[in-house]
């Protein structure tokens, strides 16, 4: 009862807000070039399914190739880090700065550096960058969050610094470090998206090389439909990689 | 004494920086199978003190001789300290895999030391799907599973109920009598003290100091109804006087 209620509260919800949208369109003849309805919308999702498959495909697999690089550079920083304090201070100016500054800042100097020929480069390069800093933290986080009274313990046994990495520190990272790698696969995503808005074109295109591509011929039902697809997209990444944080943590914790 | 010490603390003096001192200076032996308790206040030191005599902290003056062998020394925590992502063999067979020990035999080991503590078809359980009490068991396990000659138990049933902590009382008395490893017990509880140890140690407020001593003459382990027996009580309530006494001495 509760839960079909919360299922059905905002699906109703989100139906009443786009039934007004399609009134008012169709009441004050706004032109479909300025803000199309809903249903033209939808329709324009249909028509170009195929070509839309296409693109979520290039972007998601952007994401993810540079999700894995990110997870690699990020924990392989993250160790360094935790293992000297030299390192975290060496490494830290570098990732506050790859944080603080905009993606979208760093974008034009990257499609430079990739050259025209290889705009692949530049796209994944810009998500690793977008990506690499809540990975870098949540690993890093993990690392150094090993329960003090448990070092004693590896302390009176006399463990080696490699017993205390792979049966102390590794283990005691992986909620943690989920949880950046969380944050980190939304993130890489939008770098993805910057990255094709800037240097998307020939076989990089995107989603978001559909969205521009449209607004520029003024489709506005075809650039909406981009954007409804890459939102649905993500939010189908974030709930797998929910579903999978949930089952790691659970074999983590034994419950 | 007729055995030879399995541990002991000489002159030994612990300086935090920016705190003081923290304790000492103490003179403190440890002979061999026999059970003292180390009760004093809160930040008296009493944990410092264990610390040492578990190699997990050197001294700012003085000597620490103690067992230094692989696994010879054992501590149990005041908190269980299980690693959750390890199943509860796993955990207990830990200080024999860090020694070297084949995984085979290592598990077989632990098997054999959960049996003990009582803990005989919780092998495969995560500390998660524990209570306090045999989470604290499992941890009793770990610390037996090297047949440790020396045995320090920091405040370990502080967190759990009265009935549970009775109970694990008998249940390390019981596992002292097969092995008869030396134990050191930190306690702030004067009755569970006299209940443990044949040999009560009193410590004086931060930094601590010795300000007594009291052998418990009973059997150990102890016969049933041994706290409603007068000895029992007059034993605490003597102890209870040097507490105070150890309190006052420093204010």
């Amino acid at each position: 009862m509760k839960r079909s209620v919360a299922i059905l509260a905002p699906t109703l919800f989100v139906a009443l807000l786009l039934a007004a949208w399609e009134i008012a369109c169709r009441a004050l003849n706004v032109p479909p070039y300025f803000l199309p309805t809903p249903s033209a919308i939808v329709l324009a999702l249909v028509e170009n399914a195929p070509l839309l498959f296409v693109s979520a495909w290039r972007t998601l697999s952007t994401s993810l190739m540079a999700f894995a690089i990110t997870g690699v550079l990020a924990g392989l920083a993250a160790l360094g880090a935790a293992s000297a304090r030299l390192a975290e201070a060496s490494f830290r100016p570098i990732a506050i700065a790859l944080q603080v500054t905009p993606i979208i800042a760093i974008a034009p100097l990257f499609t430079v550096w990739a050259g025209i020929d290889h705009p692949q480069v530049a796209v994944v390069a810009l998500a690793c960058v977008a990506a690499f800093f809540p990975m870098y933290s949540g690993a890093l986080a993990g690392l150094s969050a090993v329960d003090p009274e448990l070092e004693r313990l590896f302390d009176l046994y006399g463990a080696s610094g490699w017993q205390r990495l792979t049966r102390l520190k590794l283990p005691s990272a992986v909620p943690q470090a989920l949880e950046g790698f969380k944050v980190g696969l939304g993130l890489a995503l939008v770098g993805a998206v910057i990255g094709e808005m800037l240097a998307g074109s020939g076989d990089q295109q995107g989603l978001a090389f559909r969205i521009l591509e449209a607004s520029h011929r003024m489709q506005m039902p075809q650039s909406f439909a981009a954007v409804v697809a890459l939102a649905v997209m993500a939010g189908v990444l974030h709930a797998a990689f929910q579903a999978l944080e949930r089952r790691l943590i659970r074999w983590w914790r034994g419950r | 004494m007729a055995d030879a010490a399995a541990a002991a603390l000489a002159g030994v003096e612990v300086d935090y920086p920016g705190r003081g001192r923290a304790l000492g200076p103490i003179d403190f032996s440890l002979a061999a199978g026999e059970i003292v308790a180390l009760i004093g206040p809160s930040g008296c030191g009493k944990s410092t003190a264990l610390r040492l005599l578990a190699g997990l902290e050197a001294p700012t003056r003085g000597q620490v001789r103690r067992a230094a062998g692989r696994g010879e020394t054992a501590v149990v925590f005041q908190s269980p300290t299980l690693a959750p992502w390890l199943t509860a063999t796993a955990n207990v067979s830990l200080p024999l895999e860090l020694a070297g020990v084949a995984g085979g035999e290592a598990r077989a080991r632990a098997a054999e030391a959960l049996r003990r503590v009582g803990l005989a078809g919780a092998e495969r359980a995560r500390p998660a799907q524990l209570s306090g009490g045999m989470a604290m068991r499992a941890s009793l396990a770990r610390a037996l599973v090297t047949s440790p000659k020396v045995l320090l138990l920091d405040e370990p049933f502080a967190a759990l109920d009265e009935i549970t902590r009775r109970q694990l009382a008998d249940d390390v008395l019981a596992l002292w009598a097969v092995e008869r490893p030396a134990i050191v017990f930190v306690t702030h509880n004067v009755e569970e003290a006299v209940y443990m140890a044949g040999r009560v140690v009193v410590m004086t407020a931060g930094p601590g100091r010795i300000a007594g001593e009291l052998a418990v003459e009973a059997p150990s382990p102890r016969p049933p109804g041994f706290r409603t027996t007068e000895g029992f009580r007059h034993t605490a309530e003597r102890l209870s006087e040097m507490l105070r006494q150890g309190m006052e001495a420093r204010a």
